[in-house]
């Protein structure tokens, strides 16, 4: 099926395009509006819709999709988790908290829980290196880390609906 | 020395920190006022007396950067802030960001002033939301109270500020990249030249600032220009004012600090970060961001050509200033301030082999000597680690590395190659240990315990 955006994120998607002198410079706000309307990710129907509302090709709009690490070519579980495990927290015990991860929800980084409530990947450094170790759970950090609250942050996403 | 401050941080311990009221209560938006009855090139003139080296990482003189704007041009002139932060170890900008965004605002404000633009697109990082919340927030508030728009304080200057995100590429901080990325294209940096300041953004005239060189702004004006430069001991250096300081890794209080320029990395290590985690001994440190060489404790500086240098020479390298040229000279690189420590529980090859993959996951993959010798230099790390690896792989990291070196459009090559040759001449024994013995000598982590 074809995809659109509701009529208010239509609207949000006109006062992003009227901040550019052209309607390029809005494709990667565009695909972000999207990849959230689309249950995050972007499909080849995002990328026509992307491509058609701001007069681009579509070859143009999946170069970029493909360049960026944060727009999903697959669906991913309803939550995101993002170990980030680049040296200065690799220093304070990212390792652990990634295996304690893997462990707990049952799979190995870049998955999802079968019952596809988790994804849960590596980062490379989140800019948060003096409150490391640190995750990102979908749109928050959580610095500081240590692996009980890691189990809290875990549960609460496998549980929450 | 060690001469902490808090022009940007004072309110970063306050709950309402971030709104405009507590801006206001600081005499915020009041240099902007004054910027505004000065003309052009009395503020650039003003900013470059600072001596406000860029905080972006490469330590360009602002107001230099600023005085290659065309002076009269028919095309608008933009001015983009990079707040594309995510270089291991740098982590100051989002803390501006989330605890003092007006400071931002403001500082933007004035450098638009400074290199007549009317429009200011701040590149944010997308993974973090919180900053571009409060930012937006802040360009919310400022709007509302008529200082952005189209008569900003009553004035007939139209102003517009808007906040543009990425999508998690460390090579949108590359400021052609960065431009690429904000006109909708792959992150992919551009030659040079032509430079942003004749053809940046939209093909028209563009200033790229970061973060804490336009935050910085308003106390340049607030002091003056050259008072604020002699806050550093390192004035002299044209190297001016004041600071973040990141320090992270084994250190006990790991953190931003902001102090006069002239710190040293033993201050910002033992007196600011409350030495190493559990009192171990420093095996090294990396001065500025992981593009940086990491250096050993026991390096001298010796620089007998400079009569500058005279009260360093001699001293270990950790006595000397953190300062753009004085970094420069003595063969390092000063970065963006964020210091990474490794404690001696650290393993030396592990840590380059993690700095390896970023670079190898990051590289935008448009010049073959970055995108491949990457790879190369991780994979050699990974059979070394193994038990696999021999002395000439091991050479053959120096030469790759210098493969990569002055060889790719931007200057990614050459940060992933400095801190490859880094590791491997400083610790060779480690290396060598690996592939002689197996790593027996090595702790094989990275974590203190």
């Amino acid at each position: 099926m074809a995809f659109a955006l509701s009529v208010e994120r239509e609207r949000q998607l006109g006062e992003i395009v009227a901040r550019y002198p052209n309607k390029m410079a809005a494709t990667i706000p565009a695909l972000h509006l999207c990849q959230e309307a689309n249950g995050n990710w972007v499909s080849d129907e995002v990328i026509d819709y992307v491509a058609k509302k701001l007069e681009l090709s579509t070859a143009h709009v999946k170069g970029v999709v493909t360049f960026y690490t944060l727009f999903n070519q697959q669906q991913p579980g309803r939550h995101q988790v993002w170990v980030c495990r680049t040296l200065s927290c690799a220093l304070r015990g990212s390792d652990k908290i990634l295996a304690h991860c893997e462990k707990k929800l049952g799979i190995d980084a870049g998955q999802t829980t079968k019952n596809g409530r988790v994804t849960l990947r590596t980062a490379e450094c989140l800019a948060a290196c003096g409150t490391a170790p640190v995750m990102q759970v979908d749109k928050t950090y959580f610095e500081n880390l240590s692996l009980e609250e890691v189990d809290k942050i875990l549960d609460r996403l496998m549980r929450e609906a | 020395m060690l001469k902490p401050t808090s022009y940007l941080t004072h309110s970063y311990g306050l709950t309402d920190g971030f709104t405009l009221a507590n801006y206001e209560k600081h005499n915020g938006y009041s240099q902007v006022r004054k910027a505004l009855a000065m003309s052009r090139e009395a503020v650039t003139d003003e900013v470059k007396k600072a001596h406000v080296r860029g905080r972006g990482g490469a330590g360009f003189d602002c107001g230099v950067k600023w005085s290659f704007m065309p002076k009269e041009s028919k095309k608008p002139h933009y001015l983009v802030i990079n707040a594309d932060e995510g270089e291991p170890g740098t982590f100051k900008d989002r803390s501006i960001m989330e605890l003092n965004p007006h400071s931002v605002i403001e500082g933007c404000m004035i450098a638009c002033w400074g290199i007549g633009a009317h429009a200011c697109y701040i590149y944010v990082r997308d993974e973090l939301h919180l900053a571009k919340k409060r930012l937006e927030d802040a360009i919310r508030e400022a709007k509302g109270k008529g200082y952005l728009g189209r008569t900003p304080f009553g004035r007939p200057w139209e102003l517009e500020m808007y906040v543009h995100t990425g999508a998690g590429a460390y090579i949108c901080g590359e400021e052609t990249a960065l431009l690429n990325s904000l006109e909708g294209r792959r992150g992919e940096p551009r030659i040079k030249p032509p430079f942003p300041a004749q053809y940046g953004a939209f093909a028209c005239p563009t200033t790229v600032n970061n973060v804490e060189t336009v935050a910085i702004l308003p106390t340049v004006l607030q002091l003056g220009g050259d008072a604020f430069s002699k806050l550093s001991s390192l004035h002299h250096f044209n190297d001016g004012g004041v600071r973040l300081f990141g320090v992270s890794g084994h250190v006990k209080n790991p953190g931003i600090y902001e102090a006069c320029v002239g710190l040293t990395l033993r201050e910002l290590i033992y007196d600011l970060g409350g030495g190493i985690l559990g009192d171990r001994e420093l095996l090294g440190v990396i001065p500025g961001g992981s593009s940086c060489p990491v250096h050993l404790p026991g390096e001298v500086v010796n620089v007998p050509s400079d009569p500058r240098f005279a009260p360093f020479n001699g001293k270990s390298i950790l006595d000397l200033p953190l300062g753009v040229e004085t970094f420069r000279t003595v063969g390092s690189m000063l970065g963006t301030c964020g210091a990474i420590v490794l404690s001696d529980a650290a393993d030396p090859v592990i840590a380059i082999q993690n700095l390896m993959r970023f670079y190898r996951h990051e590289s935008c993959g448009q010049c073959t000597p970055c995108r491949e010798g990457c790879g190369w230099i991780e994979r050699i790390l990974n059979k070394i680690i193994e038990g696999k690896g021999s002395i000439a792989e091991l050479d053959q990291i120096h030469e790759i590395a210098n493969d990569i070196g002055g060889n790719t459009i931007c200057a990614f090559g050459d940060g992933a190659a400095q801190p490859a040759l880094a590791f491997v001449r400083r610790y060779r024994k480690h290396f060598e240990d690996y592939i002689l013995n197996g790593g027996k000598l090595q702790t094989r982590r990275l974590t203190v315990s």
